[in-house]
């Protein structure tokens, strides 16, 4: 079980943000914190981690009392039991996957390092230096690395947001796999819906520094799709003129269409424009 | 003609000495700069960037005081360690240090400041405290910044002239190092002499260097 209070005043580009949340989950739980950028949800994560402090605030974790600002206990992240994975993967580039991955282990650890390479496909790479490996292969590491003091909260910092589509999808899986096999608590900062509906059993959603939403996926994502009509958003690449008619090249989530435009639509419309594209009569074609 | 090798062991030997206690005490002092937030670290940065502006000279001359036994703290020396740094060589490492000091910490604190901060907390998540951290993870990725502090601290000892003169008394065999002898030759019109230990001073300089570049690229071709 993981009870905390949160409570911290952050200064960003905006101005200032009070971030204030409580919340708890239970042990084996998958959770994401969902929000745009600049919501504090790195801050609350950084948090939990002993990385940065709140102003106020309690975090106990299966019974221990991590932080606690009105009896002054604040554990460091070296006394918590937690593995943090960056934006940024910070793989330490002096030593190989394998020693990346002992980092955080003792001695007689070897069975269960390689278990762990084994398990994230790293094994082929274990002598290799960071500096060799591709995006997807250093998260793998930064993954397997995190895991290696068998925690107690598992901590995704936007893990996979440096990654194409192709390559999230089958670190989503890993990420999936590894939560079925070793039933950590792990929470998730994503502002990818589809991830977030992949992966997580419990959705908050974080906005100006306040939780606003909590519940499953599909209560935070699916109320607005109720109406029988398909609506899509899209952003414009390319406006061309032929004859009477306008061609709208639109960007669909990694798709480009081309579709015809009558002058009313045009009007005011502008390469980047984000638009809404709809059909009214419900019945598309669904194939795998 | 044989000359007298003296000074130049004694250059390379107090340059060697100097940059060892320099290594010793520009790490941590580097670390605490890069990472501290104290208000009063401009004043630190200050004192400790002093040497490089500060006329060699004005150094001296406040070490000859402050070593002189005339004085509080050359007094205390001399009463309860029978130590007298005016004239002899662990006064000119004592300056040496001193004069050095701003070469071996600011490379070494540019280098800490251009790791990012992520790599130290995947450290402390990981369970590292920061002490296994600065020798497993920071200075192994910091070989240049350190391979430059060595060099320059090195380098610059070798070249000290000002310093050495005040505190050191041009004494041959403990304090006449090669600078000072290069200085003394050309007085007396020895230019040959002179030219001996120019040249050597020159070609042993280089071919450090020299080593010491080539060894640099090697790593950032590794790395």
């Amino acid at each position: 079980m993981i009870d905390f209070t949160l409570e911290k005043n952050l200064q960003n580009a905006d101005g200032r943000l009070q971030l204030e949340l409580q919340t708890s989950f239970d042990d084996g739980s998958f959770v994401a914190l969902f929000g745009p950028s600049g919501a504090g949800k790195t801050t609350v994560l950084r948090m939990l981690a002993g990385l940065t402090q709140p102003d106020r605030g309690k975090i106990v974790v299966g019974g221990t009392t991590w932080f606690d600002s009105s009896n002054k206990i604040n554990l460091p992240p070296q006394r918590r039991s937690i593995g943090f994975v960056f934006q940024d993967y910070a793989l330490f580039p002096n030593l190989s996957i394998r020693h990346n991955v002992a980092y955080g282990t003792g001695k007689g650890d070897n069975a269960w390092v390689d278990e762990l390479l084994g398990l994230t496909g790293l094994t082929a790479l274990q002598n290799r230096l960071p500096g060799m490996l591709s995006g997807g292969q250093k998260q793998r590491v930064a993954l397997a690395r995190a895991l290696a003091r068998k925690p107690a909260l598992l901590l995704l910092d936007e893990p996979l947001s440096a990654l194409d589509a192709e390559l999230r999808s089958q670190l989503q899986d890993d990420l999936a796999l590894v939560h079925r096999r070793f039933g950590l608590t792990t929470l998730l900062v994503s502002h990818d819906v589809g991830e977030v509906f992949k992966l997580s059993q419990r959705v908050l959603r974080l906005e100006q520094g306040q939780i606003t939403q909590s519940g499953t996926p599909a209560e935070i994502f699916l109320q607005q799709r109720v109406a029988g009509k398909l609506n899509l958003r899209a952003q414009v690449l390319a406006i061309r003129r032929e004859e009477v008619v306008y061609i709208l090249s639109l960007l669909l989530g990694q798709d480009i269409i081309d579709v015809i435009a009558t002058d009313d639509e045009i009007d005011g419309m502008r390469v980047g424009d984000i638009v809404s594209v709809s059909a009214k009569a419900f019945s598309p074609m669904v194939s795998r | 003609m044989s000359y007298d090798w003296q000074p130049l062991l004694l250059t390379f030997y107090l340059a060697a000495m100097t940059t060892a206690i320099l290594l010793v005490i520009g790490i941590p002092l580097a670390y605490w700069i890069a990472y501290t937030r104290i208000r009063i670290k401009p004043v630190i940065e200050t004192f400790v960037s002093m040497p490089l502006v500060l006329p060699p000279s004005v150094l001296g001359f406040y070490l000859l005081l402050a070593f002189s036994p005339q004085h509080a703290f050359g007094q205390w020396l001399d009463h309860w360690l029978h130590v007298k740094l005016v004239f002899s060589f662990a006064g000119l490492v004592i300056g040496s240090v001193i004069f050095s000091l701003p070469f071996m910490v600011h490379p070494i604190q540019s280098g800490f400041q251009n790791l990012p901060a992520s790599l130290i907390e995947a450290s402390r998540t990981l369970g590292k405290s920061d002490l296994t951290t600065l020798f497993r993870v920071l200075l192994p990725n910091m070989k240049s910044a350190l391979l430059a502090g060595t060099v320059l601290s090195f380098a610059h000892t070798v070249g000290e002239f000002g310093v050495v003169l005040m505190i050191g008394g041009n004494i041959p065999g403990v304090t006449k190092v090669a600078s000072i002898a290069i200085y003394d030759e050309v007085e007396s019109l020895n230019y040959a002499a002179a030219n001996f230990y120019a040249m050597v001073l020159f070609a042993i300089t280089f071919f450090i260097l020299l080593t010491v570049y080539v060894m640099n690229k090697k790593w950032v071709r590794a790395g």
